[in-house]
């Protein structure tokens, strides 16, 4: 779409709605969000970018063909499901950190959770733009 | 696929080189037969404990939760098996190691093998019913992939195939057996089982578990009306059928007949099903087998035979039948595996296994000769082989067979002689009388070829000697673990003046004298094929014509490709199903006390209606589209004013996102005014109404029902300590209910692969 406006806007607003994609999806475990809340919003966020620079100019900017995206995503989600297996639990059981945790203060926390949620966010992102993508080019 | 397939005539080519490899170099390829060997010897150490009674048990936790175990079990009846699969497998691998030398997939060959004798090993191990079905499964997916070895010809993948079908369908309905055995035991583990025999036999379910366990039991092991598969099986290379088709995979389901013996024979239905198909199987498959020209559908057929047999003395209780099956177990394994080999040094050396073409071949290949002599003599049963003290034991267990001893006595008497002439037909005539032109011009086997079926032919007579070397160790226990009751055996080889001696005799002037007229009976038997309307083979192939047929028929009515049909079928399935059960559960109310309205729920329910009315009376599609947008966005108001922040963000996303997709494809949609489809609305209407009224009469009746807090109250209380979350809905969706999740978003990458495939696929197409 040849708009001037769209282009300039789409610059500032497809940055900020990337960001603000990663915020919804890191928050996710404690207030709304998530990764698939997360995932589809940035992936409105590139086809913003496609309508305004053409879907040529999106899919070079992902680097990774969008299904790729999908499948490294759902790899994520398996790993983070085998982890707990090496771990010695039963699959998908969630497995948790607490580095720097102090006293009621549970410090920084790393889990399988978060990267099961990472493989939602990275489906969800490719899944879609796979589709979006290959329609706009069809038509 | 038919002949004409490019690739058939590569893989000819193929397999010409690989031969003219082989008798250059051997390499290393006889380093497969050492995993087998080593387990071997390992399982013999076993030997003196299960020869003093005793059993080993090993347990490793896999799904606690739900009753399934690893859990395996070593007694008479599984030690039995395991050094049969083990030792026949070094046997096997060793002989590949020379046919298959240089062959482009020789190691991918050894990978199956192993992979196989694993599953197979595993199969018999198995204490715990849930992973005795993982290891059958296992089987029958090797047995697939050795069959299919040579998959550039259209017979082998026929064949896998059809091998893989018919013990795939028979495996599906062991399992809901096992299922069933498993909820009337209150338990997974077998030996635990086997200790409640008389419960199980009086349980309700008792004949249900025995069918469906039946035909898992028969089309493994290929009785009576499911044997085609098994001759269709020799496309494997020949050792693999020496292995599988002949010494163990087939014989897992006389295993599992064995195993589940003290559970649930004794019954009349037991006793009479297994007796009648096994009975049927073996003369069926004997009279078969001297039909055959080539040497390895013979064999093939006397394996079937062998089959039958045991499935018929497993049906009696008798511990005489018991202790014959037992032995002819072991007899059979030695002869058939060594047969089958030797079967694989004449086609090997000579370039045919046609009968017709084979003679004289003693003189150019003495130890192949030997070892066949020794084999067919303890496959037709004469004294001193092992074969001789099966063969009294079979008649003396036939003639103490509750149900109809002349039955099975002659029915047996009958295969036996048939055994004897295939005997004469494989082993004699290829090696002596007058020397046939061969298209090879034969000359003794290499040592790694011969060694394996002389070695088993030697062990048939050693045992035959000196029975007491397995009666003790080997076959008393696993009459034993049968019966399910202590049992004394012993094995000898003159058992006196007596009636099984006697049928002895007669099975043998009756087996030399089908031997001498085989070539007549052979012509006869042709002639009534001929007759035959169609083959269990040719049904096979009609019923799976019949089955896409069908599938054909029922893709193009409910998958037709047009869009409006799709939707139709949906919800006019949704409605009917809600129509249905409202109607029979009669659960259709109208709640006592509705809710209190504010203005707020008024607001947003009339932006709800307003949306879409406006979306079906709309002129165009983009002002449908955004009265559908406001519909959509008057949900997502709902979601917000109950507290679900997470759904009602993730509708209005999903919102956005269509419209972005309608506005994508606005462009190519044909316009709303020149709608063909346009006198169908009415319907459509119909339909809509229909569904939105079903839907209301649920979920007013739902308010009639007082709220369930349970689960909601577990995942509030839990939420926090044990998964360190607040926010409950992701914390279930992440955490609690992760590998639910994880199908979703499989079948997200699915439908998107599917949804790519298809607009590429059209791009291609308006392309050309």
């Amino acid at each position: 779409m040849n708009s001037l406006i769209l282009s300039a806007a789409t610059r500032i607003l497809v940055a900020l709605m990337l960001v603000f994609s990663v915020y919804m999806l890191l928050r996710g475990h404690n207030e709304p969000g998530g990764g698939f809340i997360g995932g589809l919003l940035a992936t409105i966020g590139i086809v913003l970018y496609a309508i305004a620079h053409g879907s040529a100019a999106a899919r070079k900017a992902l680097r990774l063909d969008p299904l790729t995206i999908a499948m490294g995503g759902l790899g994520i989600a398996l790993l983070a499901g085998v982890l707990a297996v090496l771990f010695g639990d039963p699959f998908f059981s969630g497995q948790w950190s607490f580095p720097f945790a102090e006293g009621g203060d549970k410090g920084f926390p790393i889990s399988t959770v978060l990267l099961f949620d990472i493989g939602v966010y990275l489906v969800v992102v490719g899944a879609v733009l796979a589709i979006v993508l290959g329609l706009e080019e069809e038509v | 696929m038919d002949d004409s397939d490019p690739r058939v005539e590569s893989g000819d080519a193929q397999k010409v080189t690989a031969k003219v490899k082989s008798e250059s170099s051997i390499g290393i390829g006889w380093i497969a037969a050492l995993p087998p060997l080593l387990l071997a010897l390992v399982f013999a150490t076993g030997l003196p404990a299960i020869a003093d009674g005793e059993t080993l048990r090993f347990v490793y936790e896999w799904v606690p939760s739900a009753g399934i175990n690893l859990t395996f079990l070593v007694d008479g009846l599984s030690l039995t098996f395991a050094l049969l699969i083990a030792g026949i497998g070094a046997v096997v691998a060793l002989f590949s190691s020379v046919t298959l030398a240089g062959h482009v997939h020789y190691w991918r060959f050894v990978f199956y093998l192993l992979f196989f004798m694993f599953a197979m090993l595993g199969l018999v191990l198995a204490d715990n019913l849930i992973t005795l079905f993982v290891f059958w499964e296992l089987t029958s997916v090797a047995s697939y992939l050795l069959i299919g070895f040579n998959h550039s010809t259209a017979k082998a993948r026929r064949s896998a195939l059809q091998a893989l079908l018919v013990t795939g369908g028979g495996g599906l309905a062991l399992l809901a057996g096992f299922i069933l055995l498993g909820s009337a035991a209150g338990t997974y583990e077998l030996s635990e089982i086997m200790t409640m025999g008389d419960a199980i036999r009086d349980h309700a379910l008792y004949l249900p578990i025995f069918f469906l366990i039946l035909a898992g039991a028969f089309t493994k092991s290929a009785q009576v009306p499911f044997h085609f598969w098994l001759p269709n099986a020799m496309a494997a290379p020949t050792p693999v059928s020496a292995y599988l088709h002949s010494a163990t995979m087939v014989k897992g389901g006389i295993y599992l007949l064995a195993r589940v013996h003290p559970a649930l024979s004794g019954t009349e239905i037991w006793l009479w099903t297994l007796t009648l198909f096994g009975a049927v199987t073996a003369v069926f498959a004997s009279v078969l087998a001297l039909r055959q020209t080539d040497l390895k559908l013979a064999l093939a057929y006397t394996t079937l035979m062998a089959l039958g047999t045991l499935t018929m003395f497993l049906g009696s209780g008798a511990t005489i039948a018991i202790a014959a099956a037992v032995t002819f177990l072991i007899v059979h394994s030695f002869y058939k595996a060594a047969l089958f080999l030797i079967v694989g040094i004449i086609d090997y050396r000579t370039g045919t296994r046609e009968t017709a073409e084979l003679g004289g071949l003693a003189k150019a290949m003495p130890l192949t000769a030997a070892a066949a002599a020794a084999a067919a003599l303890s496959m037709a049963g004469f004294p001193p082989f092992l074969g001789f003290i099966g063969k009294e034991l079979k008649y003396e267990g036939a003639l103490a067979v509750a149900s109809e001893p002349l039955f099975v006595a002659t029915a047996a008497v009958l295969a036996n002689a048939l055994m004897v002439a295939i005997a004469g037909v494989v082993a004699l005539k290829p090696f002596y009388g007058r020397r046939l032109e061969t298209p090879k011009s034969p000359h003794e086997a290499p040592l790694f070829m011969w060694i394996g079926p002389l070695g088993l032919a030697v062990l048939g007579l050693v045992f035959g000697l000196m029975p007491g070397l397995i009666s003790a160790s080997l076959v008393q226990p696993a009459v034993t673990a049968i019966a399910g009751q202590p049992e004394e055996v012993k094995l000898a080889l003159w058992h006196g003046l007596n009636l099984p001696l006697l049928l002895s005799v007669v099975t043998f002037v009756l087996g030399i004298a089908f031997y001498l007229g085989h070539q007549k009976l052979r012509g006869f038997l042709v002639r009534v094929e001929q007759r035959l309307p169609a083959t269990a083979d040719q049904m096979w192939d009609r019923f799976l014509d019949g089955l896409k047929v069908l599938a054909a028929w029922q893709t193009r009515i409910l998958q037709g490709g047009i869009l409006r049909r799709y939707l139709f079928v949906v919800f006019a399935t949704t409605a009917l199903a809600g129509v249905v059960t409202l109607y029979v559960t009669d659960a259709a109310r109208w709640p006592d006390a509705l809710p209190d309205f504010s203005i707020k729920h008024l607001l947003v329910v009339g932006l709800i209606a307003g949306g879409a009315i406006m979306t079906v009376f709309a002129g165009s599609r983009l002002a449908a589209i955004c009265a559908l947008g406001v519909v959509g966005m008057g949900v997502a108001l709902i979601f917000v004013i109950f507290g679900a922040p997470d759904v009602a963000i993730t509708q209005l996303l999903v919102e956005t996102l269509v419209v972005i997709l309608v506005a994508v494809v606005m462009l190519r949609l044909p316009s709303l005014e020149r709608d063909p489809m346009k006198g169908a609305r009415i319907f459509d209407a119909i339909l809509a109404l229909v569904v939105g009224g079903v839907v209301t009469v649920i979920l007013l009746s739902v308010l009639d029902t007082p709220l369930d807090r349970t689960v909601t109250a577990y995942f509030e209380e839990k939420s926090m300590p044990e998964a360190f979350g607040r926010n409950i809905v992701n914390v279930i969706l992440v955490d609690f209910r992760a590998l639910d999740t994880f199908g979703e978003i499989a079948v997200v990458v699915v439908a998107a692969l599917g949804a790519y495939v298809l607009i590429k696929g059209t791009k291609k197409a308006k392309q050309q």
